[in-house]
């Protein structure tokens, strides 16, 4: 998954080129991005304590940690260690720290960033976790590789309404999540708007790789928690050869067509204004609640 | 065993007993008192870490002493819940009385420290007794004590005006608290015929509903205040703060759990919780509480109070799961029940450690600088390494990041609010799913709280010389809070170990055991087979792998550790503290969108200059209302003062009058009461 993500960064840079008529980076340029970024030095502002250095580090492994929880081409994966609560309070201890470090700089865009951050976050966490109980209720598990083994298993029995309101909040968390746009511009610098790209303004070297793959691979975590929790059909649910194939081969064109969506809508919007963007928050926090309530009722 | 653990209470009682007296007594020796005091607090919490864990695992122990009163026998016991709480006193106690020996010096000089420290054994002795009286009238006499031994703690800096108003506006609340609760717990006494915690138990039968609903309602009441319940809680951010650190450290982390002890005993072992609104109740006022919390606590500029409106919230927590176990019991759900009690207390437990924890570490950074606005600090974890990393792992167990102690209780608080899917009645499950939401949205204010207060009070620059000055604090001080912050990662790390041992508490309580359905192996789980599983232990150890393999293959691609320091970049202007980020404007976003809780009236100045274009000077202003205060607190204020106003006329000041007004009460009661 890991190996992947900058891919699929790379695909939704692509497809926004060509919208733009522009020919574009090659889809592997993310790649070529995070080696150049370990040759280069790395800085670190004076300011900077501990907090600032460590951050990059445990970023990563809180990320990569949930992706071992997240079933990916099969559901055989270590859920058993953590579930979806788990793995949203491993995305919060990478924002933690990310928050912190913005903060630690001593600069005033690393302040600016880190409290947008704090605020979107603090919708956006009560709606992912709200939409992915309203698929635990439907399975009767928490455990993410559970829920998509039996959404994959029972198929279109436990399809219900409250299944599609789910999985609207659940994409506007991803969006905001992410920095995409309409929330946060992940192609600008140094703009008063930026939340995502001021909190790591300051990094660079290695501790900048370190922070990129970690965003990029939280990208490709909420995509794959949307496509095989939410919509998991084609999943491999044994070990065989053939199961895997075809979930690997599912998979990737999920998660390719996740990444037409996102680009399409990077395309097609504009960045909100800073304080319209609880409205639309909010808007999916009560689209998760009503598939909660939605489930008892119907 | 038990002999032996018997002796170990009695000896405990007996130095608590002696020790508090004679260190007030010899105060006049300030320092050396304070530093014995501090050890035998210290050895006396050891003692009562082993008797609470043998009475844990092995069963209800006995004082083995008794005085006969006009109110039955009192005597001193402990059962496994009593043991717990004890347990929870005796760590942070620990913990506190090797801070405070570095502390205290602070007031060396200014204030008296031998009545610190002699009444600080006293508020320790009165917290002991809370919960191991066995008798109502006895209870009664140390909670009174424990409210007022704290109170003269809370006015310790008497010479400063607004401790004394947070000590007035404490003792008129406690003693709201503390009347509902006498009533309440005397008209059990009364219809029990005994004044026996034991034969009140089982002898409610006789009780009507509606008298046993005013009885709850009352507890309640009496209970919420001393708990920090929205709206009762108006006391807590004013008094926690205002006594010295090592004492909010104790009053935050253990007196308020004294409510919830006295919570569970009485509305699950006397009065059993057959109705289920009494448990909606309690989520109810659990989600206001909790959310109202943690949103004030995000508006604060004082580090304590910070931490003071963040007991308030995790009271609320507390409550939810003590509620949704009242209402799982009501259905007859015993295991769910169990569950959801067994995260309460376990989150009670976290709780007591990393708020000691905290505030002893906001206690040190106040020492530091001399200040407790966090507007005025900033770049302290340079200066304050240890206690910078020490408060980091405390906040990181409250802002319930895996795979700290705060998390796992959190974790199965989520489950067992779940489970409400079991419950029978479609309104009772949507509103026990909104307390999701309501814990959800908490959880994630709960982070930007712990980011706030650290980033404003410990990274970047420093805003003031006394910032700049700061260096760390003595190694007592240190000592004492490593011990907690070890405790933060152990609870987490080793929770199942910890699970275990509160089943035996809450199987005590409820009569059915959960621990070998929720532990097992490395997992912990739900109650419902399947549903849901969590290895924490593994977390901690896949999370430490990958962050070791990150850094090795950093270290290994860059061949060596280079990096270069270099200053922040500042677009061509250099830097200063007033360009970094301040406590208000971290939270400013999310005040902005909780516009409707906070009813902020911010102001905004500008002293002209002779070009209309640039501002000489700029001056912001923000004030919030405490819509309970003004809503709810000055009316009545107002009408009692109003009311005592026009009864004044009685007062006539002639002795004459006084006399008559006793021969006609005499009268009247006489006519009464024939």
């Amino acid at each position: 998954m890991l190996g992947l993500s900058p891919l699929m960064i790379g695909i939704i840079r692509k497809v926004k080129a060509w919208f733009q008529s522009r020919k574009g980076p090659s889809v592997v340029q993310p790649y070529y991005d995070i080696i150049k970024l370990f040759s280069k030095e790395t800085i670190v502002p004076d300011q900077a304590s501990w907090v600032y250095r460590v951050a990059p580090y445990v970023g990563l492994a809180s990320v990569v940690v949930a992706g071992l929880l997240v079933p990916f081409f099969t559901t055989r994966s270590l859920g058993f260690v953590g579930d979806l609560i788990v793995v949203i309070y491993l995305l919060a201890l990478f924002r933690f720290f990310m928050v912190l470090a913005g903060l630690d700089t001593g600069s005033t865009f690393g302040g600016m960033g880190s409290s947008r951050e704090l605020m979107i976050s603090a919708i956006v966490e009560p709606t992912m976790l709200m939409a992915i109980f309203t698929m635990a209720l439907i399975t009767g598990t928490t455990t993410l590789s559970s829920i998509s083994e039996a959404l994959a298993v029972n198929g279109l029995e436990l399809v219900r309404p409250a299944l599609f309101l789910a999985t609207a909040a659940f994409f506007i968390s991803l969006l905001a999540e992410n920095a995409r746009i309409p929330f946060d511009n992940p192609a600008t610098h140094l703009e008063l708007t930026m939340v995502h790209e001021g909190m790591i303004l300051e990094y660079s070297g290695k501790d900048l790789a370190f922070m990129e793959m970690a965003s990029w691979m939280k990208l490709m975590l909420f995509s794959t928690i949307l496509s095989n929790v939410f919509i998991p059909w084609g999943v491999a649910t044994d070990l065989s050869l053939v199961a895997i194939a075809i979930g690997l081969t599912a998979i990737l064109v999920k998660v390719l067509l996740i990444s037409l969506v996102v680009a399409l809508i990077e395309s097609g919007m504009a960045k909100m204004r800073l304080f319209r963007i609880p409205n639309l928050l909010t808007m999916s926090f009560i689209l998760a609640l009503l598939a909660v309530t939605s489930y008892y009722i119907l | 065993m038990q002999t032996n653990a018997q002796i170990l209470f009695q000896s405990m009682i007996v130095l608590l007993g002696i020790g508090g007296p004679v260190s007030l007594l010899l105060r006049r020796n300030g320092p050396s008192v304070a530093v014995s005091g501090s050890v035998l607090s210290l050895i006396s919490s050891l003692l009562g870490i082993v008797v609470s864990s043998i009475v844990i695992i092995e069963g209800p122990l006995d004082l083995g002493w008794e005085i006969s009163t006009f109110f039955g026998e009192w005597s001193l016991s402990l059962d496994p819940l009593g043991a717990f709480f004890l347990l929870v006193i005796c760590i942070v106690m620990a913990c506190v009385s090797v801070y405070s020996i570095g502390y205290i010096r602070e007031y060396e000089g200014v204030y008296d420290i031998g009545v610190l420290s002699g009444l600080s054994i006293l508020f320790f002795l009165s917290l002991v007794l809370v919960v191991s009286s066995t008798n109502v009238i006895l209870f009664l006499i140390s909670w009174e004590t424990m409210s007022m031994v704290s109170y003269l703690l809370v006015v310790f800096e008497n010479r400063k005006n607004n401790v004394v108003s947070a000590g007035y506006l404490y003792l008129t609340m406690t003693h709201l608290g503390t009347a509902a609760m006498t009533v309440a717990l005397l008209l059990m006494a009364h219809y029990a015929g005994s004044y026996s915690f034991e034969e009140m138990a089982g002898g409610l039968d006789g009780m009507p509903l509606a008298t046993m609903s005013a009885v709850f309602v009352l507890l309640l009441i009496g209970l919420g205040t001393k708990a920090g319940m929205v709206p009762l809680h108006v006391w807590l951010p004013a008094a926690h703060p205002a006594a010295p650190s090592n004492i909010s450290a104790l009053m935050s982390g253990v007196m308020v759990k004294m409510a919830l002890f006295m919570m569970v005993r009485s509305f699950f072992d006397l009065l059993v919780p057959t109705e289920h609104w009494w448990g909606l109740l309690v989520v109810l006022l659990g989600c206001i509480s909790a959310l109202l919390g943690v949103l004030y606590s995000l508006k604060e500029r004082d580090i304590k109070s910070t931490l003071a409106y963040s007991t308030v919230e995790n009271m609320g927590i507390m409550l939810i799961g003590l509620g949704t176990a009242m209402v799982f019991a009501s259905y007859g759900l015993s295991e769910l029940s169990a569950f959801a009690l067994l995260a309460t207390l376990f989150h009670a437990l976290n709780h007591a450690i990393f708020k000691a924890l905290l505030f002893m570490g906001a206690g040190s950074v106040a020492r530091a600088t001399h200040t407790r606005n966090m507007e005025s600090m900033g770049g302290l974890a340079k200066r304050m390494p240890y206690t910078s990393a020490l408060t980091f792992l405390g906040l990181l167990s409250m802002a319930a990041m895996p795979p700290f102690g705060g998390f796992v209780s959190e974790w199965l608080l989520f489950q067992s609010l779940i489970q409400s899917v079991s419950v029978p009645d479609v309104p009772i499950k949507m509103l026990m799913s909104v307390s999701i939401a309501v814990l959800a949205i908490t959880g994630a204010l709960a982070v930007s709280m712990a980011v706030r207060l650290f980033s404003s009070t410990f990274l970047a620059r420093p805003r003031t010389e006394a910032a700049e000055r700061a260096h760390e604090s003595p190694r007592s001080m240190v000592l004492g809070m490593a011990f907690l912050a070890t405790l933060c990662i152990a609870f987490g790390v080793l929770s199942l170990w910890a699970v275990n041992f509160i089943d035996n508490v809450t199987s005590s309580v409820l009569g059915v055991s959960i621990g070998s359905d929720i532990a097992e192996g490395l997992t912990l789980r739900s109650t419902d087979e399947g549903f849901a599983s969590m290895a924490p232990s593994l977390i901690a150890v896949l999370l430490v792998t990958s962050a070791a393999i990150a850094w090795t293959a950093a270290y290994t691609i860059t061949k060596g550790w280079k990096e270069r320091i270099s200053g922040t970049w500042d677009c061509g202007t250099p830097l200063g503290p007033r360009n970094e980020y301040t406590a208000t404007g971290t939270a400013d976003p999310i005040v902005r969108v909780f516009n409707t809780v906070y009813k902020p009236r911010s102001e905004l100045r500008t002293e002209p200059s002779a070009s209309p274009l640039i501002k000489k000077r700029l001056f912001y202003e923000i004030q919030f209302i405490d819509i309970f205060e003004k809503y709810l607190y000055r009316p009545v204020a107002k009408s009692f003062i109003a009311i005592a106003k026009r009864l004044s006329i009685i007062q006539a000041g002639s002795i004459q009058a006084y006399l008559s007004y006793i021969f006609v009460m005499l009268v009247a009661l006489l006519l009464l009461f024939r």
